[in-house]
């Protein structure tokens, strides 16, 4: 930075450029526009469109999406066999703790998803790596989706079990909580147009979030010893039969590939949107 | 550290002189105590078991409405542009705003708040613990406050956005606030929880002007 | 005033939601000049002084201050900035606007006073900021310049809204401050100071 004299500010898009996929993937842009802005277009247009190195990714996404629905697929259907028919029925709760297997797995994703978002995050403010940014928010509304699955399912279990659809439960409280930070972050990214702005806020929001997670978990379990009352959620360990574990594993692969395929779809759109708008905006630049 | 002072003095003394000033926000607060009875109905044993409860909740809500100018108005006319080329540091700036904001907005809070207890079936021997709750945990408000109010600036309905973002945040510190006040009231040990309630405002000063600073920078591209 | 020797942009691009504004612009202002930016509106005017300002990034390129060795002050402590805004609250008198900025800037006691008399702002330094006109306002963020010493002003249509007397006051104060060896960075529609350079934005975008 500004080298020995005097203080300056110094810029440049190598990261941009570094890899070798960049000149290729616009290979095609160049001779559609204007020649004053194909002297650099690598520069310019690197920063427009705003992704590092999607050309690979998009080759590996649209391979692995099949692969990931159809697994998720495969392993669903095994699961609810083993789920409805292999496994037995608790011998307290019945047939109702068979919604343990879409539940628990759902619950798994609910905070898996969220690391994720955490991490993605953490890489896209750390790199600067647009493709970050872009699973980042790829995994907002699918990990939303399963917190909300997480929270009916266990709200279903709870009538048949406590008698009531809604108890003030550490756990459930502490996973509705976690379902308003998904909506404070999917917020961000509606709320702020312009993508990297969006993805930077977001980002730090997402930070903020993951240091308040254990803070809130655990002033949840506080509370609700301080309103003790309400049974805790069973808590199947280790001890689990086979007979029910497998099914279990067996869901929670299949919500897990479901989940990186929908998160894979998601990214692609995504990414194709944003070419769409740096194809626009770089039309718009040619028109006299 | 005259920049800082400076700027913790203008905002104080423009809020002071605007919309009110310090009366403001505990008037909100005011109100939305004085209408709980009118919902939930005059028997006292109900309304004190509801009652710390309610003081936070009220608390977190009058916090939450003054939020949205605490970076927005600045940002509008262009003062931030200008505090910016501060030979102050971005994340000082947030705080000396954030200092002025609590001293607006929460101290009132904190002084007058406990003057309430009475309203909500509270004997008067609550009104000392109801200040220092709010005294240990309105910083977490302001502070954490700060971050989504910085993430919200020039964003259309932030006001909206604040309130997402913030919300959940705010969980723990309605959690052990209402709970140390709880157990006052309830003649158990509030030591712990409020204990605890402090720990987060620490925490949120660890974090908060790093993170709101880093928004500012981020919005105001 | 501790001057810079120079102000230099080399090769700035700056990219703006997405919008390339302007590419590869690069042009040295020496010590006691001014460059005059000129351009249609959109050519990126406003976007260059906040980008020289260091309230902006740019996509490539730098800005550099002429300072000497081991002077290692930054944009933030080198540039007053101007913009479109006013930054004048309506319940701050206008002697306590230049008090906060002098305070948050870094200025000395006694330059409030000078800044007000500078301005001839006196008449109306008790005057809350509701009751200013808008050409008053203006000259309010305008004695913002002399409230803390910078050496490089970014003016962005400083002359917005100010009548002939308060334009020739304008002048005269860079006038002083072009004298005292800083240097003038001003986007205007108007010619102000007749020995600026002109930096043309519309020619750089088309070129």
């Amino acid at each position: 930075m500004g080298g020995g004299r005097g203080t300056a500010r110094q810029y440049d898009l190598t990261p941009h450029l570094a890899s070798g996929q960049f000149p290729h993937r616009f290979g095609c842009v160049f001779k559609k526009v204007d020649q004053r802005i194909v002297t650099h277009a690598p520069t310019v247009l690197g920063q427009l469109h705003g992704l590092a190195n999607p050309h690979r990714f998009m080759g590996f996404a649209s391979a692995a999406t099949p692969w990931c629905m159809a697994l998720a697929g495969t392993l669903l259907i095994a699961g609810l066999y083993g789920a409805l028919f292999a496994a037995p029925a608790d011998y307290q709760q019945g047939d109702s703790a068979r919604i343990m297997y879409v539940h628990v797995p759902a619950a798994w994703l609910a905070m898996a998803g969220y690391s994720g978002i955490v991490i993605a995050s953490a890489i896209g403010l750390i790199f600067k790596h647009p493709l970050a940014d872009t699973a980042a928010k790829s995994m907002a509304l699918p990990g939303a989706v399963f917190t909300a699955l997480a929270l009916i399912t266990g709200s279903l279990w709870g009538k048949p079990t406590w008698g009531t659809f809604w108890v003030w439960d550490a756990r459930l409280t502490s996973v509705l909580v976690l379902l308003f930070l998904y909506v404070g972050y999917m917020a961000i990214w509606e709320a702020i147009e312009e993508p990297t702005r969006a993805a930077r806020a977001a980002a730090i929001l997402a930070l903020v979030g993951a240091v308040n997670v254990p803070i809130i978990h655990y002033s949840v379990e506080w509370w609700s010893t301080l309103h003790q009352g309400t049974s805790v959620l069973r808590k199947d360990g280790p001890s689990m039969p086979w007979s029910m574990l497998w099914p279990l594993l067996s869901m929670a692969f299949a919500y897990q590939a479901l989940f990186a395929g929908i998160v894979l779809v998601r990214m692609r759109s995504e990414i194709l949107e944003r070419r769409l708008r740096t194809r626009r905006l770089s039309l718009g630049e040619e028109a006299p | 550290m005259r920049a800082f002072w400076g700027l913790v003095w203008r905002d104080t003394v423009l809020a002071a002189r605007i919309g009110g000033g310090f009366g403001l926000g505990f008037g909100f607060f005011a109100l939305v105590i004085a209408l709980v009875p009118l919902g939930v109905g005059p028997d006292p044993e109900t309304l004190r078991q509801a009652a710390p409860g309610l003081l936070w909740l009220a608390a977190i809500l009058s916090v939450l409405i003054s939020l949205d100018r605490l970076f927005q108005a600045d940002f509008e006319d262009g003062t931030l542009d200008i505090l910016r080329l501060s030979p102050m540091p971005l994340e000082l700036m947030v705080l000396a705003k954030v200092l002025a904001h609590w001293l607006t907005a929460c101290l009132p809070l904190v002084l007058a708040g406990p003057l309430l207890c009475p309203i909500l079936g509270l004997p008067v021997e609550a009104m000392v613990p109801t200040g220092l709750t709010l005294l240990a945990g309105t910083p977490a408000l302001s502070l954490i406050g700060a971050i989504g109010a910085a993430l919200s600036v020039g964003v259309r309905r932030g006001g909206l956005l604040i309130a997402a973002i913030c919300l959940p945040l705010f969980a723990p510190t309605l959690i052990f606030g209402a709970g140390a006040l709880k157990a006052a009231v309830d003649g158990t040990e509030m030591l712990t929880p409020l204990v605890l309630l402090a720990a987060q405002s620490l925490f949120a000063l660890a974090i908060a002007p790093w993170a709101a600073a880093g928004a500012l920078r981020v919005n105001m591209t | 005033m501790k001057t810079v020797s120079s102000l230099t942009a080399d090769r700035l691009t700056v990219i703006r939601g997405g919008r390339l504004v302007f590419r590869d612009i690069s042009w040295t202002a020496e010590s006691g000049s001014v460059l005059a930016v000129h351009g249609r509106n959109g050519a990126g005017k406003s976007t260059l002084l906040r980008c020289v300002a260091g309230l902006l990034e740019p996509a490539s390129g730098r800005v550099h201050f002429g300072l000497p060795r081991g002077d290692e002050r930054e944009a933030s402590a080198l540039v007053h900035y101007v913009g479109h805004h006013d930054a004048v609250k309506a319940a701050l008198s206008v002697r306590e606007t230049l008090q906060a900025w002098r305070r948050v800037l870094g200025g000395s006691a006694q330059q409030v006073d000078m800044a007000l008399a500078k301005w001839q702002l006196l008449p109306i330094a008790e005057l809350p900021g509701q009751y200013l006109s808008a050409g008053q306002r203006r000259r309010v963020a305008l004695a913002r310049l002399s409230v803390a010493d910078r050496p490089v002003w970014l003016l962005d249509e400083p002359s917005a809204a100010l009548d002939q007397a308060a334009r020739a006051i304008l002048l005269d104060n860079g006038e002083a401050h072009l004298r005292a060896g800083g240097i003038i960075l001003a986007a205007s529609h108007e010619p102000l100071w007749p020995q600026a350079r002109v930096l043309d934005l519309s020619l750089q975008a088309a070129a």
